[in-house]
């Protein structure tokens, strides 16, 4: 039997103190929070105990309650009433608790959060006559709650009263068993244990209570809408305070960032950063999981930390050495140079397209690669790092020559995949020697390869193995590495490190300088990583102030997963054994797989998109950067999909983000002639205030630990809170009204506007020039880029009473439905080219309003008698039955509105608006557009071409019937809210309840529709609760 | 609603006389009053309870061994099924697919206490999962499709269609 811990894992103070406790004999075997003990859980959970039997369990309190049994006591009612109680209602709260004291240093709330679970606890001891919980002899109930509450009641500060409680936890506490626990996994410092805060860290953000004041997208999904309190009451009024204050300090007192001057080097006294990408190799155009695994996700990070005031050099480059670049050029008739030359031109454009902001973007064919790459090689072989053995090769007679890893397929022999490749398993991940492969094929010829004998180097890892894990237990302990990176090395190094070889039998690379290999170049992945030097070289002559600087730089690398084993462990080897000081990787960044559409990117299937096509998609490059962004594989696959695609720039960014900056700047525009008005703070606005901040300190704390994708929703969510806020507030009816309402109006515009002042800083890494563009709308200073992220950030007044702001004009265009069809039919490899150039394109025609403005959000979907180029698309009969019809569409549009605004029966305004409907559908149909979009097709919020809310010319929500019937959603919700709570206070027959609560629930969904956001997804479809 | 599962599961247990249940909290945590006088809280306690008055031992596990796994799906289904959120399902969906993998029940080949009261808590999930969702998170549904036909397991709760033959054949996604 053998039970996994963790340090500063609470969950374990539990079950040591009960293994001890009842003296079962048991291995204890200390692993990292991310060990995946038990095989078939995704995420890892401690403590496990592996029973002799191979059965794993994993849940504390049953640990506890077999090791009991197996002492032979038998549990009855009342201890597992409990332990039940302890797993549901305890732990919870005490696990928001320790966030909020551990993580948020907020100990002063933690009372209001554990005091009903304590005060029951106390309570309950207070009624019974027996020492302990259930008898006079200790249970496992009582030690299993002791430990749970071990590092909340260790510090008295945190919780007072409950003076049974204190006693009986006092009394626990006192068994060795218990002390000895609390000492293993917390150091007997409680909630002081830094072990305790690395734990916390690692759990995950939507832990109990850590996302509540997020709203939405995050709520349990078996609570109804129907009795959602908002997430007011999450919030002190301390915080709301505090959040009113930090806001009244504006832009003034606080530091500027300085611009960028090149070259930049580390200075004393900040924090150097050096970001690397992984080198795209040279011959292959990169596709969209390339571009988001590294380079874009790199540029992120590397911008943030711009913000952030940090020193900041992100270099990168293309990787040229190598057959594949020989091939290639024999294959154009070029010079291996001039492929090297004409490529790296390609990948320079595309990164710029996607607005990747190198500091420098250089390539390995440099003579410093070769200076530096023959300097660690000497180094390593002076200090005997370096053994010589003779290698059997794979030949090809055909071609003349050896083979290359990337050109022998065959057989795995470790787990017989069959396409397996010559250095590496794409299946089992395996490395392998391509002269193991089983059947192996030259790639190019399909001949059979012949095995031929030559000497060769090899860096003897095994050699370095302590002083790399030694290295490796500091970086990954202190350094913000991705879980998958840590497990992916340390499979490696517990595995057993061999020797391996550096040296290949090729022409196109860094010659190595050995008399007796005069013949030969660097291996590939000896050499690559050193192009991060060389790269940094041929920036500046100071490279090595970045280089050989370990005490002053800290090194991010940014990946895909399959390149890990050679940034933690080959590469780190190199360095190590060459001791010359080198910087080594403190964070190492790796991503997972991204997929296009469930399949996988194929260049030669021409499935997916690549990065030369990006463009021709005449999606804006920030709309590209924002989508990968979102989708960012963190963590787990995920897959590129077109629907989606259009599904989230149309909710996300048209009817969420970029409504709401839209609405601040043109409510300002508007009402108060460009001029932010004054504002006199109320109690709901400082709590917008509080929400905005705490998303900001999210959002800061997501992106310190390079959870990119993560750190979005924080923005997203912002902008939901604004749309919310905005709607409650209903500034353009205010305006209207009395001097009260006139100075309301201006209060929630100019705090709107502000909140769009921030979206648009912390927007800036994710989508550069909508950032950029908001700021110049907006006319803002340009000191905010740099202030309100300083810090653990700081939503200041920006933009005070008075400031001037620009013109304001849409951000983001609505992405059609038969725009994404023609897409996804044309990057999905599923018919040849040719045919699809071939083929008429009615569609794509119909709106070539995509590729001439891409900026400009001026789509009249749904007024269709402004919107010319539909008609001029269609011909004939079509034609003139379309313009009947847009006609017949305009006169019912305003029966319609008359009927609305004379207040008419709802039944007889429902059935003109059906016509209407129909008449619409009908001129759809007549100017050749799908009338029923594929992407929205059932989801609820439907029908982007019809509903109104959804419509980018009704987005300001200022004109006309859809603000006035959102308005009067919003009092009819409230109104049958009240109802639903009269209801229940009179306990009222529950199926009366049920009906109250579903009209409500459809009032709620039309009000969200009418607002144009999402409604609650399916989900809580069929809850029986 | 736990206080359906409570009288479910006593018709399933053969249980004569149905008990009075109340509720207590925000999370209506069921509550029950015994002939004794004391008052067992939680759905786990209470279910645990009533196995045994029924005299069916079995439904908790024979070995030490057995009953600590019955224990630890009950608790599962009470802290990680009960209340998770939205994008925790397809976790807990995935975890159970494997875990099920080589085994008839929660609990290997036995059918127990865990099995009822883990399909009374994710039924809501599995109704709204799509044929292509049910094949991909097979071997918990083929788990499913056991327990509701199980006799006299399925009470208040509609039963849940599972197709035989595979639909989706090519896609493991």
């Amino acid at each position: 039997m053998k039970l996994f811990v963790s340090d500063g894992n609470p969950h374990c103070v539990k079950v040591l103190a009960v293994l001890e406790f009842t003296g079962v004999k048991c291995d204890v075997k200390h692993v990292n929070h991310e060990e995946r003990v038990v095989p078939y859980l995704s995420r890892p959970a401690l403590p496990a105990l592996l029973l002799p039997s191979g059965t794993h369990l994993f849940s504390p309190n049953s640990i506890c309650q077999y090791l009991i049994e197996l002492n032979g006591q038998e549990s009855s009612d009342i201890v597992n009433q409990w332990l039940e109680w302890e797993a549901t209602e305890l732990q919870p709260a005490v696990m928001h608790a320790l966030h909020m004291v551990v993580l948020q240093g907020k100990g002063a709330e933690t009372p209001r959060v554990l005091q009903g679970p304590l005060s029951y606890l106390d309570q309950s001891l207070s009624q019974r006559t027996t020492l302990f919980l259930t008898a006079e002899m200790v249970s496992v109930a009582d030690v299993v709650l002791w430990a749970a509450l071990y590092p909340i009641l260790s510090d008295s500060s945190l919780v007072s009263g409950n003076q049974t409680l204190q006693l009986w936890f006092e009394r626990v506490g006192m068994l060795a068993a218990c002390v000895s626990a609390a000492q293993t996994v917390l150091q007997g410092k409680g909630l002081k244990a830094e072990s305790l805060k690395t734990y916390l860290q690692r759990q995950p953000t939507t832990h109990h209570g850590q996302g509540q004041v997020q709203g939405r997208g995050t709520q349990p999904c078996n609570s109804p809408e129907g009795d959602d309190d908002d997430d007011d009451c999450v919030l002190s009024e301390e915080e709301i305070q505090s959040a009113a204050v930090t806001w009244g300090k504006g832009l003034t007192d606080l530091p500027m960032v300085p611009e960028r001057q090149h070259p930049i080097l580390p200075q004393e006294g900040k924090r150097n950063v050096l970001v690397t990408s992984a080198l795209p190799y040279v011959n292959n155009v990169p596709h969209l999981g390339n571009i988001i695994g590294c380079v874009l996700s790199a540029d992120v990070f590397a911008r943030y930390g711009r913000l952030r005031g940090w020193n900041v050099l992100y270099v990168c480059g293309t990787d040229e050495y190598g057959t594949a670049t020989e091939n290639k050029a024999r294959e154009e008739g070029l010079t291996a140079q001039q492929i090297c030359d004409k490529y790296h031109a390609v990948h320079a454009s595309i990164y710029q397209w996607f607005q990747v902001d190198f500091d420098f973007f250089g390539r390995t064919t440099t003579k410093k690669q070769t200076e530096i790459a023959q300097n660690i090689f000497w180094r390593l072989h002076e200090r005997g790092f370096l053994l010589e053995d003779i290698v059997e090769q794979l030949r090809c007679e055909a071609c003349q020559r050896f083979l290359a890893d990337r050109f022998v397929e065959g057989t795995c022999p470790f787990c017989s995949y069959p396409e397996a490749r010559g250095d590496q398993c794409d299946k089992c991940g395996k490395l392998i020697n391509a002269v193991e492969l089983r059947e192996p094929t030259c790639k190019v010829c399909s001949q059979t390869p012949v095995v031929q004998s030559s000497k060769h180097l090899f860096l003897d890892l095994p050699k370095l193995e302590a002083e790399l894990e030694q290295w490796l237990e500091r970086s990954t302990g202190s350094g913000d590495w991705t879980a998958n990176a840590k497990q992916i090395t340390r499979s490696w190094v517990r595995d057993g490190l061999k020797p391996r070889c550096i040296t290949r039998d090729l022409k196109w690379g860094t010659p190595v300088p050995h008399p007796d290999f005069s013949d030969k170049v660097f291996y590939v992945w000896f050499d690559a990583p050193i192009g991060y030097l060389s790269i940094t070289a041929n920036y500046t002559d100071q490279w090595e102030k970045w280089w050989k600087n370990p005490q002053q730089v800290e090194l991010y690398n940014f990946m895909a997963k399959d390149n890990v084993p050679f940034h933690s462990v080959v590469f780190p080897c190199s360095l190590l054994g060459a001791q010359d000081n080198y910087t080594l990787v403190n964070h190492l960044v790796a991503t997972e797989y991204l997929n296009y559409e469930d399949t996988k990117f194929s260049k030669s299937r021409g499935v997916g998109v690549f990065g030369d096509m990006a463009k021709d998609t005449g999606i804006p490059s920030d709309v590209w950067r924002f989508y990968l962004l979102y989708l960012r594989p963190e963590g787990q696959d995920s897959a590129f999909s077109w629907v989606d695609m259009a599904t989230k720039n149309n909710s996300e960014l048209l009817n969420n983000l970029g409504n709401f900056i839209n609405r601040a700047g043109m409510f300002v525009s508007k009402f108060f002639e460009s001029c932010v008005p004054a504002m006199a703070l109320q109690q709901e606005d400082k709590r917008l205030l509080a929400q905005v901040g705490w998303e900001l300190k999210q959002y800061i704390n997501l992106m310190d630990r390079v959870k990119i994708r993560d750190a979005l929703k924080c923005i997203l969510n912002i902008s939901r809170h604004g749309n919310q806020y905005i709607q409650v507030n209903e500034p353009w009816k205010k305006i209207k009204g009395d001097e009260t309402d006139r100075q309301r109006s201006g209060t929630v515009t100019g705090v709107s506007v502000n909140v769009a002042c921030l979206l648009s800083v912390m927007l800036q890494p994710y989508m550069p020039t909508v950032s950029h563009t908001i700021r110049q709308q907006l006319n803002a200073p340009p000191s905010v880029t740099g202030t309100l992220l300083q810090g653990t950030g700081n939503f200041v007044c920006s933009l005070p009473a008075g400031h001037h702001i620009g013109t304001v004009s849409p951000l983001f265009q609505k992405l059609e439905s038969e725009q994404i069809e023609s897409l996804k039919k044309r990057f999905g490899g599923q018919q040849p080219e040719e045919e699809e150039e071939a083929k008429p394109k009615p569609k794509t025609t119909a709106q070539p309003d995509v590729n001439a403005q891409p900026d400009v959000n001026a789509q009249p979907a749904t007024t269709p008698a402004s919107d010319p180029a539909a008609q001029t698309a269609v011909n004939g009969a079509d034609a003139e039955r379309a313009r009947e019809l847009t006609l017949a569409v305009a006169e019912q549009a305003e029966k319609v509105r008359t009927l609305k605004g004379q207040k008419a029966e709802k039944t007889v305004i429902g059935a003109e608006v059906t016509k209407l409907l129909e008449l619409k559908k009908q001129l759809s149909l007549a100017e050749g557009k799908d009338p029923e979009p594929v992407l929205t097709k059932g989801k609820k919020n439907a029908q982007p071409a019809t509903t109104p809310a959804s419509d980018p010319a009704a987005q300001t929500a200022v004109n006309g019937a859809d603000a006035e019937r959102a308005r009067e959603l919003t009092l009819a919700v409230a109104e049958q809210g009240e109802k639903v709570r009269t209801l229940k206070g009179q306990k009222a027959e529950k199926t009366v309840i049920g009906a109250e609560v579903t009209k409500l629930l459809e009032l709620k969904k039309q009000l969200s529709l009418a607002e144009g956001k999402n409604p609650e997804p399916v989900l809580t479809k069929g809850k029986k609760k | 609603m736990s206080l359906k599962e409570l009288s479910s599961l006593e018709k399933a247990l053969g249980l004569k006389k149905p008990n009075k249940y109340s509720t207590q909290g925000d999370r209506k945590v069921p509550v029950l009053q015994t002939i004794n006088g004391q008052a067992l809280v939680g759905l786990v306690t209470i279910a645990t309870h009533l196995v045994q008055e029924a005299k069916r031992p079995e439904l908790l596990g024979g070995s030490a061994e057995h009953k600590a796994v019955v224990q630890q799906w009950l608790e599962y289904r009470v802290t990680k099924v009960d209340g998770c959120h939205k994008e925790d399902i397809k976790t807990i969906l995935k975890d159970l697919n494997s875990y099920l993998e080589d085994k008839v029940y929660l609990a290997g080949n036995q059918f127990t206490l865990a099995d009822t009261l883990m399909y009374y808590g994710i039924h809501h999930v599995i109704v709204d999962l799509a044929v292509q969702e049910k094949e991909k998170y097979m071997n918990m549904t083929r788990w499913f499709d056991h327990v509701q036909h199980y006799p006299s397991v399925r009470h208040h709760l509609p039963p849940v269609v599972v197709l035989r033959n595979r639909v989706y054949t090519s896609g493991h996604h």
